[in-house]
């Protein structure tokens, strides 16, 4: 076809030639002039596909790789508060950090918080995908329901989370006044944790719920058939012949879960911390935040954020090392 | 081993207006191999799965022995069902597949393991036990499927189309694998296809349904011999029988201008259906005007299609009969079927000779 738009040209050498750009030298060596397979588009210049990745190129390098590398830099001074000058002082903010009691401990929470979200928040995706999968009667107004919340965005979460746990107003507060327990989110240390891992968790269900949904539904019927007739107990089926197969799902939803817990409940937490009293639980990537931007410490920041990139680097290498390989892929 | 019963079995959907099957009424005594075989749509499939538990039964009862199963959990019917998509486990072994469902009853391990040893020795899997159903072709899932259910020696075996996902030739091997087992375990069989000729070489009794209802239950050639409807005429046998808008006047059958050359028949006049196989079909000097349109040679035999009155006709011939374009066609008085036009209901007209044609198959 790129012969007929293109009359001009001699057409026996452009499309060999410019096959080249697109083919990695080991495929390459075949006979140069066989047809191209019809799907792929062809580049007259040899420019224009470039012209057309740039704007995702510039995205990523302005937003990925150049970060990175002035944090993984920047980790190894100690800035002037005031952006005047940095000195070099090699590992010390890894050591300053790591040495550190406070970042320890918080590391501690964000340890606990992570399993904790990813836990009941996979649970609970779970348990609803299950229990939807099986409504026949007005199962779209039901989904749409579960799935709604998804649709919140994290500092709208963090609000309305902040407002069930008000002091005045809040629901959960009178909940638990009622037990004789007086809630006191933003004050007390735990009551602020609980209601951040519940607020995190009810933010994160919902896209949880949708992927197993899927996955459920991904699952023939036959094969959940045979299953009734080869298993009586409803859990010990579900566990031995259902669950196997929602696997990949959950494993794909685990590393989701896990960087959603470390990274994007910053919004959720920043809501709850950001005006109260100082004892309150943080996670490490709120600690970046408030090392860097409040505290202007953009080298201590820095050499934190590298911390957390390797974690979340180790933690996903582990997974795909060790668990993905009980994972069986349909 | 068991018999089953179905009395009066129907199965309304929810919301559905009319039922998907209805009134079914049919014994199976123990150790028959039954097929149900009737066009997509018929409730063939619906009554398979009343049978297994799959879905709720709306009206009637079934029983498997001397057991009401209606309230009964599928995996305590004591029965086992091959899928027409073999519905293996996929993160399974071959083994474990099959000793799946014995586990859960809580077989002893050394007995599930002497199954399952005798299985894969009987269905030839021995060397696949490891592998994942994903590692196999086809015909040999189909295999797994039928050792999963062959180790749970249920009381009944239920098919449900298991040989569609195959290939035309692994088909025939597999039906004939399928028969062998079943004819060497005696297990009361229950086999659902739509496939009029697997049907015919399987069953012990075929039941043609149709629309939800049961058109005919018989031996394979009983019903080959004897159609009870247009419809089974049509659906049972390949080709299919021909069928012929004639008239009867006073005991004479006469198509379009041609009479018959048949004894009279007595016991209903005016317009009917005639019902003739292609291999009753015979040249000869004298009969009905056949004008040849085309040929299909199927090698032992050849398909002449034409037409008679301008009603079409197919009629089998042996490769070495002379063809020619205009033929007079024969038939034996005993071979005419005679159907009731608008209900398209056998006609069992009074006639002497017609009991040649009903010697037992």
């Amino acid at each position: 076809m790129s012969d007929l738009t293109h009359p001009v040209t001699s057409p026996a050498a452009r499309p060999g030639r410019i096959r080249r750009w697109f083919t990695r030298p080991a495929t390459a060596p075949s006979p140069a002039p066989s047809p191209a397979p019809a799907k792929r588009v062809q580049f007259d210049a040899p420019l224009l596909p470039w012209i057309f990745l740039a704007p995702q190129l510039v995205v990523i390098f302005v937003f990925f790789y150049w970060p990175s590398v002035q944090a993984v830099t920047s980790s190894f001074y100690i800035e002037d508060p005031f952006g005047f000058g940095a000195t070099f002082v090699g590992i010390d903010n890894y050591r300053d950090a790591l040495g550190s009691r406070e970042y320890q401990r918080i590391a501690g929470f964000t340890a606990l918080f992570t399993v904790l979200v990813t836990a009941f928040s996979l649970g609970l995706g779970l348990l609803f995908a299950v229990k939807a999968d099986k409504v026949i009667r007005g199962r779209s107004a039901y989904r749409t329901a579960l799935i709604a919340v998804y649709a919140i965005a994290p500092p709208v979460a963090g609000l309305m989370g902040m407002m069930l746990f008000d002091q005045h107003i809040g629901p959960f507060v009178t909940l638990a006044g009622w037990f004789g327990y007086e809630m006191k989110v933003g004050i007390n240390y735990w009551d602020t944790a609980s209601a951040m891992i519940l607020i995190s968790v009810w933010k994160q269900v919902p896209y949880n719920f949708i992927f197993f949904l899927s996955g459920l539904q991904g699952i023939p019927a036959s094969v959940r058939e045979a299953a009734v007739i080869d298993c009586r107990g409803g859990f010990t089926r579900f566990r031995t012949a259902i669950l196997p197969l929602l696997a990949p799902t959950a494993f794909f939803l685990l590393i989701i879960n896990i960087t959603y817990a470390l990274f994007d409940t910053f919004a959720v937490i920043d809501v709850m911390v950001k005006d109260k009293p100082a004892n309150n639980p943080l996670t490490l990537v709120y600690k970046v935040y408030n090392d860097g931007f409040r505290g202007n410490d953009i080298g201590g920041s820095a050499a934190q954020s590298v911390i957390l990139m390797v974690i979340v680097l180790v933690l996903t290498l582990i997974q795909f090392r060790w668990l993905e390989r009980r994972v069986h892929y349909g | 081993m068991a018999s089953i019963t179905i009395s009066n079995v129907s199965k309304t959907y929810p919301g559905a207006k009319a039922a998907s099957v209805s009134d079914i009424n049919l014994d199976i005594r123990d150790g028959e191999f039954i097929v149900l075989v009737g066009p997509s749509g018929c409730g063939k499939s619906t009554l398979l799965r009343m049978v297994a538990g799959l879905e709720e039964i709306s009206g009637g009862e079934v029983s498997i022995g001397s057991r009401v199963v209606n309230q009964i959990d599928p995996a305590d019917r004591d029965i086992a069902m091959v899928f027409q998509n073999y519905a293996l486990y996929p993160h399974m072994s071959v083994r474990e597949n099959m000793a799946y469902g014995l586990k859960n009853r809580r077989t002893p391990k050394p007995e599930i393991e002497a199954r399952v040893a005798e299985a894969a020795r009987m269905l030839e899997l021995g060397p696949y036990l490891d592998r994942k159903p994903r590692a196999l072709s086809g015909g040999q899932r189909q295999r797994v499927a039928m050792g999963r259910a062959v180790v749970r020696q249920p009381a009944a075996f239920l098919f449900d189309e298991p040989l569609s996902n195959l290939d035309a030739k692994l088909r025939v091997t597999m039906r004939g694998e399928i028969r062998r087992l079943q004819k060497r375990l005696g297990t009361t069989s229950l086999y659902v296809t739509h496939d009029q000729l697997e049907a015919m070489t399987l069953a012990d009794r075929l039941v043609v349904l149709n629309g939800g209802r049961i058109e005919q239950v018989g031996a394979p050639l009983e019903i080959y011999h004897n159609p009870a409807s247009t419809f089974v005429a049509s659906f049972i046998g390949s080709p299919a029988m021909n069928l012929l808008d004639a008239r009867i006047e006073g005991g004479r059958i006469s198509l379009g201008s041609t009479q018959l050359d048949t004894s009279p028949v007595y016991g209903h006049s005016g317009p009917v259906t005639l019902g003739i196989r292609a291999e009753d079909l015979t040249p000869a000097a004298a009969g009905l005007p056949f004008r040849t349109d085309f040929v299909e040679e199927l090698g032992a035999q050849r398909l002449v299609h034409g037409h008679v009155d301008g009603q079409p006709l197919v009629l089998t011939l042996d490769p070495a009969m002379p063809l020619h374009d205009e033929m007079r066609l024969s038939v034996a008085a005993a071979r005419v079927h005679i159907f009731d036009t608008t209900s398209g209901k056998r006609l069992d007209l009074v006639r002497q000779t017609r009991q040649a044609a009903h010697q037992p198959a």
